[in-house]
């Protein structure tokens, strides 16, 4: 700095003064509502702070009582089984379509538009919607089940099925949204690969596994952690469609779900902060362990 | 031999589609089906697909069971002010960190990166806890307060500054421009799609977003239309008609929006993925 005319001292103070200023409603946003709710919950994950945001220092009672938790433990379990079901689901199903939406097909932009109108849908309504569908007594899929002759299933209301059923709302509503990442990442693959393999003879499915499967992976690497992220934290689906009241409460609730009812409906905000902190640990080690393996399968030459 | 291989794929790759199609609207065709049936031919066995005789007082009923048009209102009203608050707040930083020096620059952008990694149930009971001192508990202001800004829509428009060339930017210096002056005279006009992205991907967030106004907002008159779903299906009464016809209406503003701007809907979606 020193070496440069004061010409260009007064431009660089100038220069940070816009910058600070700049900056400044962010970083004071971001401080309020992100940064010191941050340090809020760690603090409060070692108190024993009740509905009244009064509370004692607890030491790790909170994180004790938590891994003692069968239901905090379930709730971990069935958070495993979102992303375990709906995560690869999810993923082959927008890959196939963004696959078959890339080829000449007459429609395209027509299906393109109606996939993705279940990802501009409120999740609230997608819930109730499907609620309805699943009805255990007069849901379309019911009726259709004893006009094959079946007994009838309370989808949402059973222990077996619940889970699996929420699973199927996310895949549904996911799809289109993912696909058209995905889509967007194989139309940005240069043509002189698909013409040189045209050349060498290979067909639509080899082009398929030799060019858009490698090349399109580090749009494949970005959707899978959004989508790991995501799916960790499913709420709406599980909120809506299996409430507290439930049979299946227990066995469809995520960490999420299991956080949120303790910190606004039983009024337990130290566990439920405890909860939290768990939830950010596993996430940064979903994320540094994708981050990790990336190198093995993400192919980021050009 | 080869066309007729080639028009085999053609006609799975149709199938698939289709089908996919079908599972896609389904839901849909039977929730405003459902919207116009009555309550008895909703719950008939053997199901009718299409209503006998088509009812739109389950539209009315709605209105009637809650106050839908407020809801419609503050959805609004917090929708448009989220957007807004973004595209202000964060274009301003955005172009700071992409085109401004100044000394911890770098540390503040990569703090602003660690927030895109932590998730929202973090934040959100302190940040409830904030409003509530406010005193601002079932209030509109509530339902977009902390969301006026976001790291991700920083994140996403500084990208679309840097790309811009540096010449932009000389000649409006010399003319003695602030370097304010050159972003909001010359900058912010010239990254316009990303501008349209931000505000897409923050209308989709702010009209759809349910567990922040269910927290907020316990009084039905300042809820959102997705708090005010979620406590019309909690209620006792299940009219699954009334419910659909509620659903119909919250998702169509959005949907129809949708359909006029689809070509900006999907390339602002489609940019968050390859910017981000």
């Amino acid at each position: 700095m020193g070496k440069r005319g004061k010409k260009t001292n007064i431009s660089s103070i100038k220069e940070r003064f816009w910058g600070y200023t700049m900056i400044a409603p962010l970083v004071t946003g971001l401080s309020v509502f992100y940064f010191y709710p941050v340090i809020k919950v760690f603090f409060d994950s070692f108190r024993d702070v009740g509905a009244f945001n009064q509370g004692d220092w607890c030491g790790i009672r909170n994180y004790q009582e938590l891994f003692a938790d069968p239901v905090m433990w379930q709730a971990l379990g069935n958070t495993l089984k979102y992303v375990v079901i709906i995560v690869p689901g999810m993923l082959l199903l927008s890959l196939i379509l963004a696959a078959l939406l890339n080829m000449n097909i007459k429609g395209r932009s027509l299906f393109r538009v109606i996939y993705f109108i279940p990802a501009i849908t409120m999740g609230a309504a997608v819930a109730m919607i499907w609620k309805w569908i699943y009805n255990g007594d007069y849901g379309i899929l019911n009726q259709i089940l004893q006009l094959c002759g079946f007994e009838k299933i309370r989808f949402l209301g059973e222990e077996a099925t619940a889970l699996p059923a929420v699973c199927v709302v996310c895949i549904w509503g996911s799809v289109g949204y993912n696909m058209i990442i995905l889509l967007a990442g194989i139309q940005g693959i240069s043509k002189t690969y698909y013409e040189a393999a045209a050349i060498d003879g290979a067909g639509g499915i080899r082009q398929f596994f030799n060019i858009t499967l490698p090349m399109v992976t580090p749009t494949l690497f970005f959707v899978l952690i959004t989508n790991l992220i995501g799916t960790f934290q499913t709420f709406d689906a599980i909120y809506m469609l299996v409430p507290n009241t439930s049979m299946a409460a227990g066995s469809a609730q995520s960490l999420v779900v299991y956080f949120y009812r303790n910190a606004f409906s039983y009024s337990r905000r130290g566990y439920a902060s405890a909860i939290a902190v768990v939830l950010l640990a596993i996430i940064m080690a979903i994320t540094a362990v994708q981050l990790k393996v990336q190198k093995y399968w993400v192919n980021y030459d050009e | 031999m080869k066309k007729k291989k080639l028009r085999m794929g053609h006609v799975l790759a149709y199938l698939f589609l289709i089908s996919g199609i079908l599972i896609t609207v389904f839901p849909f065709l039977w929730m405003i089906l459902t919207s116009l049936k009555s309550q008895t031919e909703a719950i008939r066995v053997p199901p009718t697909i299409f209503p006998a005789k088509l009812i739109f007082e389950n539209y009315v009923t709605v209105f009637e069971k809650i106050p839908f048009a407020r809801m419609y209102l503050n959805t609004i009203i917090s929708a448009v002010v989220t957007i807004l608050g973004h595209l202000v707040i964060c274009s301003m930083a955005a172009y700071a960190f992409a085109r401004l020096k100044f000394p911890g620059r770098n540390v503040i952008f990569m703090l602003l990166l660690a927030v895109l990694m932590i998730p929202s149930s973090l934040f959100i009971l302190p940040q409830y806890l904030i409003v509530q001192k406010l005193g601002l508990l079932n209030t509109i202001v509530a339902l977009f307060l902390p969301n006026l800004f976001s790291a991700f829509g920083t994140f996403l428009l500084r990208q679309f500054f840097m790309s811009l060339p540096d010449e932009l930017e000389d000649a409006a210096r010399l003319d003695g421009c602030s370097r304010f002056m050159i972003y909001a005279r010359i900058m912010l006009p010239l990254i316009r799609s990303g501008l349209a992205a931000l505000g897409i991907i923050t209308l989709r967030f702010a009209w759809n977003d349910l567990m922040w106004p269910l927290i907020v907002n316990t009084s039905t008159h300042k809820m959102t239309l997705s708090a005010g779903l979620s406590y019309l299906q909690g209620q006792r009464w299940a009219d699954y008609p009334a419910m659909m016809a509620g659903a119909v209406m919250a998702v169509l503003p959005l949907l129809v929006l949708f359909i006029v701007f689809q070509k900006q809907f999907i390339e602002g979606i489609a940019m968050s993925g390859i910017k981000g």
